[in-house]
C-alpha cells in the first residue's frame, strides 16, 4: 500500500497542473466568449452564443472523446495531454462566458450613463467602470467553475492522461483494494478542492469594496 | 451650419419607443446663462427629452444644436462616436441615482474623467477634486467612498463630477427625488450657486417652489407634448392652459 503513495502524489500534481492549464485556457475562452456575446457585431455575438450552447449542450466526455479518438481523422493530432487540456480548457470556457457576461450585464445601467454622459468611450467606461466593478461580481462564480473543471479532470482518465482517477484505476489491479484507491484518489481531490477554495475565498475578500 | 443662433437648440424632437410616442415634435431653444425648469406628471417625457440632449436617448426624429453643432448627427459608428464623445464633454448630467461609481473615491469619482479626456496630471487632478468638492461642500469627505456617504452628500459629488469637466451646460434630471426630504435643501443650494454663477441649466424637477424661485422659464410637459411655458412668475400663478392648472393644482393637493 506505502509503495503506490508516491504515485499518487505524482498523479495529485498532475491533476494540479491540469487544472491550472485548462483554468487559464478556459478564462481566455471565456473573456473572449463574453466579449463576443456582449459585440455589437451580429456574427460575433451568434458565434459566441453558438460557443456557448453547442459546449453545453453535450457531455465534456463526448466532446474530448471527438477531439481525441476523432481528431486524427480530420487532420488534428493531440495526445492525451493536449487533448485533455485543451477539450477541457475549451469546455470551461463555455460556463464562464456565461459568468464573465453575467457579471458584466449586471452592472446598473446608471453606471454605463454616467460614463458616457462624461464623455468616456465604450472602452474607457469598460476598462475604468464596468470591468472593475463586475470583476468583483465574477471572483466567486468562476471560483465555482474552476470548483468543476477540477473534478471534471477526472474524465481524463477516459483518454489515459496518468491523472489521480486513471492512478487509482490502474493500481487497483495490482493492490485489489479499490475502496482505498479510490478513497485515497477522493482525498487528494479534496485537499486540491479546499485549497483552491480557500483561494478563491482569499481573492473575493481582497478585491471588494472597501 | 451655423445660423444657429440660440445656444441650445431642439428643433422638432421626435421620439417613440417601439409604437409608443413618447416626444411629439417638441421644438425648445434655451440661451446662454439661462435656466430652465421641465415640470409635468410622470411618463410626460421629461426625462426622454433631457436624455435627447445629449444623445443618451436618440430622437427618432428631428435635431439637437449645442452652441452650433448638431449634438444627434448621423454618422459612421466611428465618427459618431468621437463626435458624441466631444460633444457630451461640454455638457453635464446628474441623475435622480446619483450614479456614482462605487469603487471610487469621490476624489477619484471627481478625477476619473478629466485625468482620461484631458490627460491632467495627479497634481493637477487633486487640484481639480479640492476644487470642486470644495464648492459643492464635501470637501472633508474627498476620501471617502460613496458607501460611506448619504444621499446628499452622494449628490454633491456626482455634481463636482459633473463640473469638473467644465461643461457649457448642465442636465439635471431630478435631482433631488431620490433624496429624503431633509437633505433636499443641500443639493437645490449647490445648484442656486450654480445659477448665480450663470450656468446654463436644463432642470427636470417635481419641486415646484425650486423651479419658480430659480428658473428664468418653466416648461410644463404632458403626454409629449410642451403644453406651456413661460416665466415661472406666470406659469405658475396664472396658467392659461387647463392641463398646466390641473397638474398644478393636484400637485399642490399632493403636497399637503
Ligand atoms: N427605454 C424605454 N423603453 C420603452 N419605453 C420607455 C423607455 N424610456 C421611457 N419610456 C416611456 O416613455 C414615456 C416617457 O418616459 P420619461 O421617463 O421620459 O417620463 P418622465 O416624464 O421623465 O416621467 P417621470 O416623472 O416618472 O420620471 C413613459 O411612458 C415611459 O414608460
Ligand atoms: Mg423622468
Amino acid at each position: 500500500m506505502l509503495k503506490v503513495y508516491p504515485f499518487f502524489l505524482e498523479a495529485a500534481w498532475l491533476t494540479v497542473l491540469l487544472s491550472i492549464l485548462t483554468a487559464l485556457l478556459g478564462l481566455t475562452c471565456g473573456a473572449l466568449g463574453a466579449a463576443a456575446r456582449l459585440s455589437r457585431f451580429a456574427l460575433l455575438r451568434f458565434l459566441g452564443a453558438a460557443y456557448v450552447s453547442v459546449i453545453r449542450g453535450t457531455p465534456a466526455l463526448i466532446q474530448l472523446f471527438i477531439l481525441y479518438f476523432g481528431g486524427p481523422q480530420i487532420g488534428i493530432q493531440l495526445d492525451a495531454f493536449e487533448a485533455g487540456v485543451i477539450g477541457l480548457g475549451v469546455n470551461a470556457g463555455a460556463y464562464m462566458t456565461e459568468t464573465i457576461r453575467g457579471a458584466i450585464i449586471s452592472i446598473d445601467k446608471g453606471q454605463r450613463e454616467a460614463s458616457r454622459t462624461l464623455g468616456l468611450s465604450q472602452w474607457q467606461m469598460m476598462y475604468k467602470v464596468v470591468l472593475p466593478q463586475s470583476a468583483r461580481l465574477m471572483v466567486r462564480p468562476l471560483g465555482v467553475n474552476i470548483n468543476a473543471l477540477i473534478k471534471a479532470t477526472a474524465l481524463l482518465a477516459a483518454i489515459s492522461v496518468v491523472e489521480l482517477t486513471y492512478t487509482a484505476q490502474r493500481y487497483i489491479g495490482s493492490t485489489y483494494k479499490p475502496f482505498e484507491m479510490f478513497l485515497l484518489a477522493g482525498v487528494l481531490y479534496m485537499i486540491i478542492i479546499y485549497v483552491t477554495g480557500r483561494g478563491i475565498a482569499w481573492l473575493d475578500r481582497k478585491v471588494q469594496i472597501t | 451650419m451655423t445660423d444657429q443662433t440660440n445656444f441650445v437648440e431642439i428643433r422638432h424632437a421626435q421620439k417613440s419607443f417601439g409604437t409608443l410616442e413618447v416626444l411629439k415634435d417638441i421644438s425648445l431653444s434655451v440661451e446662454r446663462g439661462q435656466i430652465v425648469g421641465i415640470i409635468g406628471s410622470s411618463g410626460s417625457g421629461k426625462s426622454t427629452l433631457l436624455r435627447a440632449i445629449n444623445d443618451l436617448d436618440p430622437l427618432t426624429g428631428g435635431e439637437v444644436w449645442l452652441d452650433g453643432v448638431q449634438v444627434n448627427q448621423a454618422l459612421s459608428h466611428r465618427q459618431y462616436e468621437k463626435h458624441i464623445n466631444q460633444m457630451r464633454q461640454q455638457v453635464g448630467m446628474v441623475f435622480q441615482h446619483f450614479n456614482l461609481f462605487p469603487h471610487m473615491t469621490a476624489r477619484e469619482n471627481v478625477t476619473m474623467a478629466p485625468k482620461m479626456l484631458k490627460g491632467l496630471s495627479q497634481a493637477e487632478a487633486d487640484k481639480l477634486a479640492e476644487e470642486q468638492l470644495d464648492k459643492v461642500g464635501m470637501l472633508e469627505r474627498i476620501d471617502y467612498y460613496p458607501s460611506q456617504l448619504s444621499g446628499g452628500q452622494k449628490q454633491r459629488v456626482a455634481i463636482a463630477r459633473a463640473l469638473a469637466m467644465k461643461p457649457k451646460l448642465m442636465l439635471f434630471d431630478e435631482a433631488t427625488s431620490a433624496l429624503d426630504p431633509e437633505l433636499v435643501e443641500e443639493v437645490n443650494h449647490v445648484m442656486r450657486k450654480l445659477a448665480e454663477e450663470h450656468m446654463t441649466m436644463i432642470i427636470v424637477t417635481h419641486e415646484m417652489d425650486f423651479a419658480a424661485s430659480v428658473c428664468d422659464r418653466v416648461l410644463f410637459m404632458d403626454q409629449g407634448v410642451v403644453v406651456e411655458e413661460g416665466p415661472p412668475s406666470l406659469l405658475f400663478t396664472n396658467p392659461t392652459q387647463t392641463r398646466t392648472r390641473e397638474f398644478l393644482r393636484k400637485h399642490l393637493e399632493g403636497a399637503k
